[in-house]
């Protein structure tokens, strides 16, 4: 636990300092909603409908982008190495620096979502749902991509091929994320998908927090 | 018993006497198979003569599945046991299933424009075909984004059980976003829906990819092994 809140302090202190890192994401993110407007016309009942896809779209493609950098500067720069030395199970920092990336990227989404979730013309029903799934889901995605940013360690135009294996491992999140705006949306309940993604998290926390471990510790071996 | 054949050599020998069987087994099985089925099966009731289709998809769809699944198996074995034969049996599967399901994508496709009137509908079965698609190619691209290949071999191998974990999830959320494609019709508990005279291709079909598949997988382990010691000779020079 000493060592959790350590890393986790560290990560922190770092994003904290360096700033500008979790402000682009959120920037990104905001810029990838504004910008689907423009591309399927002004109607609101169009925005309306296609709103909780374009956020969670957008949540997606932001984290993916914030992801590359998880484990790669540590890698680089040889304290990943010297973390992995350390009395500390290399699962219990995975687990750490997964959580600072969340903090730093997953909840500044969550709260720029409902200004966006304004701009597209959401109802205040969907809106609460909508942040509910982002709250079950967004952790999962920071999971699931620890192993990508993991595998990718040393490897030549890491970021494209992050997105490249990370994506298709999001669907499920997608879906679920999706269906339970649209179900609350449409007048049933959302429940059920936010139990499925509140489960997908439940199996990413383990699964892959031993398997971004493994993936790191073959990276410095 | 694994390791047995776990020396290269070894396997060198014995698949350079199987190779040729197998290759005449699958061009026997693949002309049997294509004849039964192109000429000598009745068209469908309903939906004529382009359920011949049926004879390339269906086989290349189980191949699509058949082979992530050994090529996870393969990748398993390769990181619990640093079986170096399973590393490369793994590397040179992958390109043969994205083969195959694209093959299974495209005929569909051919298949869907007479029947449902589309080229493609996002339905369950399309949709999880192409993801699993997408899963070979991410593999390809991460085996070979490393200048070191046993960097690539390692990290493919986690990324290949990662995504075996996963298949059956989007599978089934997929399934629950949107379904179209008619159920099975041949591997189901109360025996097969479909008539003995489609069947029998379809399962010559079958076998012939499996075959074609095991053919295609000796030659690529063989040519990796080869490339493997041109290599280490290479380095040798070098080095010494």
């Amino acid at each position: 636990m000493n060592g959790f809140m350590t890393v986790l302090k560290r990560d922190l202190h770092l994003a904290i300092r360096q700033g500008i890192d979790s402000m682009t994401v959120v920037m990104f993110f905001v810029l990838i909603v504004i910008i689907f407007p423009f591309g399927v016309g002004p109607e609101p009942n169009i925005l309306a409908r296609v709103a909780s896809g374009v956020i969670w779209v957008a949540a997606l493609l932001a984290s993916t982008l914030s992801l590359e950098r998880l484990f790669q500067i540590d890698y680089e720069d040889g304290s990943l190495e010297l973390l992995s030395l350390s009395s500390v199970a290399l699962e219990v920092i995975v687990l750490a620096k997964v959580t600072a990336h969340w903090l730093t990227t997953g909840l500044p989404l969550i709260i720029t979502a409902p200004l966006l979730a304004v701009l597209l013309n959401m109802n205040k029903e969907g809106l609460l749902v909508l942040i509910l799934a982002l709250v079950v889901g967004t952790p999962s995605l920071s999971l699931v991509g620890a192993v990508g940013a993991a595998l990718i360690l040393g490897a030549r135009r890491g970021g494209v091929l992050l997105a490249l294996i990370i994506l298709p491992l999001y669907l499920p999140v997608l879906i679920f994320g999706v269906s339970a705006v649209d179900a609350i949306i449409n007048g049933f309940e959302a429940k059920a998908q936010l139990l499925i993604l509140g489960a997908f998290f439940l199996a990413a926390l383990p699964l892959c927090t031993w398997a971004a471990a493994t993936s790191i510790k073959q990276a410095i071996e | 018993m694994l390791h047995r054949f776990a020396n290269p050599t070894r396997f060198l020998r014995i698949a350079s006497i199987a190779q040729p069987w197998i290759a005449w087994a699958t061009i026997l099985l693949a002309g049997t198979g294509l004849y039964l089925g192109l000429f000598n099966s009745p068209a469908d009731y309903q939906q004529g003569e382009s359920v011949r289709i049926m004879y390339v998809h269906v086989p290349a769809a189980w191949m699509a599945m058949f082979c992530y699944t050994s090529m996870a198996i393969a990748a398993g074995i390769g990181l619990i046991w640093k079986h170096p034969l399973a590393d490369i049996a793994a590397k040179a599967t992958a390109p043969v299933g994205a083969c195959f399901t694209f093959l299974a994508l495209f005929t569909g496709s051919l298949w869907g424009k007479p029947m449902w009137g589309t080229w493609w509908v996002w339905d369950a079965r399309l949709t999880s075909m192409l993801v699993l698609l997408f899963l070979y190619l991410g593999y390809i691209a991460l085996i070979n984004a490393f200048d070191d290949p046993a960097r690539g071999t390692k990290s493919s191998s986690i990324l290949v059980l990662v995504g075996l974990i996963n298949v059956p999830i989007i599978k089934f959320s997929v399934d629950w976003w949107n379904t179209l494609h008619q159920p099975a019709s041949v591997l189901r508990m109360d025996g097969p829906s479909i008539d003995e005279s489609m069947l029998w291709p379809l399962l010559l079909m079958a076998l012939a990819f499996k075959t074609y598949y095991i053919w295609v997988l000796l030659v690529r382990i063989r040519a990796e092994i080869i490339s493997n010691k041109i290599r280490i000779l290479r380095l040798r020079q070098v080095h010494g």
